[in-house]
């Protein structure tokens, strides 16, 4: 069983079921870290039509540990698409009017090249040999799959966390090609407390003996302990106290006293184990390792001399950022200083906040006064793209 | 006047005429920033009759969501804060309606809004206008009136001027009065020919395009 997993994490990291464009030694990708990384490809979904005029496009930018299905059945958990809530026919990003574009992040682990990602000049998986990969080089990577579809100006970027960073790079690298964007639940910067967190998951995959440096695959092994302890201590900055304890309370699961010993008493102590264990069969560890460094070093002011508003300076992109009460990893205050430097660039912005005990991952979730928000903000968009209805 | 306008206006009329007067000062395809925008009435109206690139800012965080959803640009803020933010002569114009009477420092936001707008209009409801007097000198009660409903303790309005105030004010701050119109009860402008005094007497409020 354990071998039948690992093989097929690696087909999909090499070979996955959604469409690929791969990318020769002419065409490299040039990575923030100094190098050059050829031959590369990038996997990637696409639902709907695009028009004519190729006016119609919406990138979808995945969060952390999201992929490239968005809006259809994960080929590896069966489960529906991690944003189907929002996206498809007749939803609120409808994928009858829009082409909606969604790629796994160049690092990640489901078919673009990344850490799991067979190196052509060693025959093995590359390991730690990829170099480091920033949110900046993923959304560089974006742009050549843009390119290809011929698409000069992309209609929306949208994203939450991760995603909603590179939605913020979009805008702020190539805003003529951005005409509305959309981050949601984000930053221009990854704060102290969230490298923190990070580096509590990194070092507990990098302490699991089965991580072997690196070079798990090698050796027929994965962390899979550590990184469900990754897993597990991250789930708890998605959530809030009070959603926390709406759900779980103190409530023992499945007994009726506490055992006195270190099982799962608590239902929460239960449901972390799940999430952990559920996590290891679909994400790769090393790639889970390169992309909270790619958020870490996400600094979008620091790229511009300091100044947020100088990464913003003449845009003509229509912003709208949503921001959730009860999210502790990315507060209101994240978002509003992002707003702030919009301003200070003149552009066009809203802002909502909405209010929420779900916590970070309220963004994932059927949020009636998001969807509300991001619906009024597409539909006003579009009328201004000159899109029919 | 088209059909959009009518219908918007309908909803709130009795309360807000001066954002008809507001809205007569504005250009088509200006660039505008309404401070306090509210549900947005304001920048729906610009934005149906006059194609203006508006954008708002409201304090309350309902009011944002609310236009948001209908499509509006705006953002939460609170004119007293976040003024600062906006670049030097940013937009066309700055609207404050109904707003300044309820800020911490009126004299710092009217000082802001010369700033980032190339003009600034400013509307506000006349403290001077002959009921409010009345009630002080006969009854000597804080007002409470259908356009001032609140009671002195739980007003959000704790800045209130007269038209002759606000003049004051202006001239403090250099700004051009460029334009003023009054509104008596019955939402109706005052004759331009009536001197300080008279508005300031029979009008219930006033709506002032300055400049700096």
């Amino acid at each position: 069983m354990v071998a039948l997993r690992m093989k097929r994490t690696n087909n999909e990291a090499d070979e996955p079921s959604s469409p690929v464009l791969r990318f020769g030694a002419d065409k490299p990708l040039k990575l923030d870290a100094g190098t050059l990384l050829s031959p590369f490809q990038i996997a990637y979904k696409t639902y709907g039509t695009l028009n004519d005029a190729r006016s119609n496009a919406i990138l979808v930018c995945h969060a952390l540990t999201g992929d490239q299905h968005v809006a259809s059945t994960n080929p590896v958990t069966g489960k529906p698409g991690w944003w189907e809530v929002l996206i498809g026919p007749g939803k609120i990003i409808d994928t009858s009017r829009f082409f909606v574009i969604c790629s796994n992040v160049i690092g990640g682990c489901l078919g673009s090249t990344g850490p799991a990602t067979t190196n052509p000049a060693t025959g093995k998986p590359y390991g730690l040999d990829l170099p480091i990969i920033t949110i900046r080089d993923m959304v560089r990577a974006q742009l050549m799959l843009v390119d290809h579809f011929g698409i000069e100006k992309l209609f929306s970027v949208l994203g939450g966390s991760m995603g909603g960073m590179q939605v913020l790079q979009w805008a702020s690298s190539f805003p003529e090609r951005v005409f509305s964007a959309l981050p949601i639940a984000t930053g221009a910067r990854h704060s102290s407390q969230n490298i923190a967190f990070h580096e509590v998951g990194r070092q507990a995959v990098m302490a699991d003996p089965d991580w072997h440096g690196g070079k798990y695959f090698e050796q027929g092994k994965r962390p899979e302990k550590g990184l469900a302890v990754a897993r597990m201590a991250a789930h708890i900055t998605y959530l809030s106290e009070a959603a926390l304890h709406r759900k779980f309370g103190r409530n023992l699961q499945d007994r009726e006293a506490l055992t006195f010993g270190f099982d799962a008493d608590f239902q929460i102590e239960s449901y972390l184990r799940h999430q952990g264990m559920t996590f290891v069969d679909r994400f790769d560890a090393n790639s889970y390792l390169y992309m909270t460094r790619a958020m870490d070093y996400f600094d979008l002011a620091a790229d511009h001399g300091g100044r947020l508003a100088d990464a913003f300076a003449g845009t003509k992109t229509r912003f709208c950022l949503v921001s959730f009460t009860s999210d502790w990893l990315f507060p209101t205050e994240e978002s509003r200083s992002v707003v702030h430097a919009l301003n200070a660039a003149g552009a066009s912005v809203s802002f909502v906040e909405i209010e929420t005990d779900r916590g970070h991952d309220a963004f994932l979730l059927d949020e009636p006064e998001l969807f509300a928000a991001i619906n009024g903000f597409i539909a006003s968009a579009a009328r201004a793209r000159g899109l029919s209805a | 006047m088209c059909q959009t306008k009518g219908t918007i206006m309908s909803v709130n009329h009795a309360q807000r005429v001066d954002l008809e007067v507001v809205a007569d000062l504005i250009p088509p395809q200006s660039r505008v920033l309404d401070v306090g925008s509210g549900d947005g009435l304001l920048l729906e109206l610009l934005q149906a009759t006059k194609q203006v690139d508006g954008r708002g800012m409201e304090l309350s965080q309902r009011g944002v969501n609310e236009c948001v959803a209908r499509g509006l640009s705006v953002i939460q803020g609170d004119a007293d804060k976040d003024l600062k933010f906006y670049p030097d002569k940013g937009f066309d114009f700055v609207v404050l309606s109904q707003t300044l009477q309820a800020t911490r420092n009126p004299k710092l936001v009217l000082d802001e809004l010369l700033r980032i707008g190339k003009h600034a209009i400013v509307s506000f409801p006349n403290f001077g206008h002959w009921r409010v007097r009345l009630s002080l000198f006969l009854e000597g009660r804080m007002p409470v009136t259908k356009d001032l409903p609140y009671s002195w303790y739980d007003t959000p309005n704790i800045h209130f001027c007269t038209i002759r105030d606000f003049v004051n004010l202006c001239e403090e701050l250099g700004a051009t009065v460029e334009k003023a119109t009054a509104l008596d009860a019955n939402g109706q402008k005052i004759g331009l020919s009536m001197p300080w005094w008279f508005w300031n007497f029979f009008g219930q409020q006033a709506v002032f395009l300055l400049k700096r």
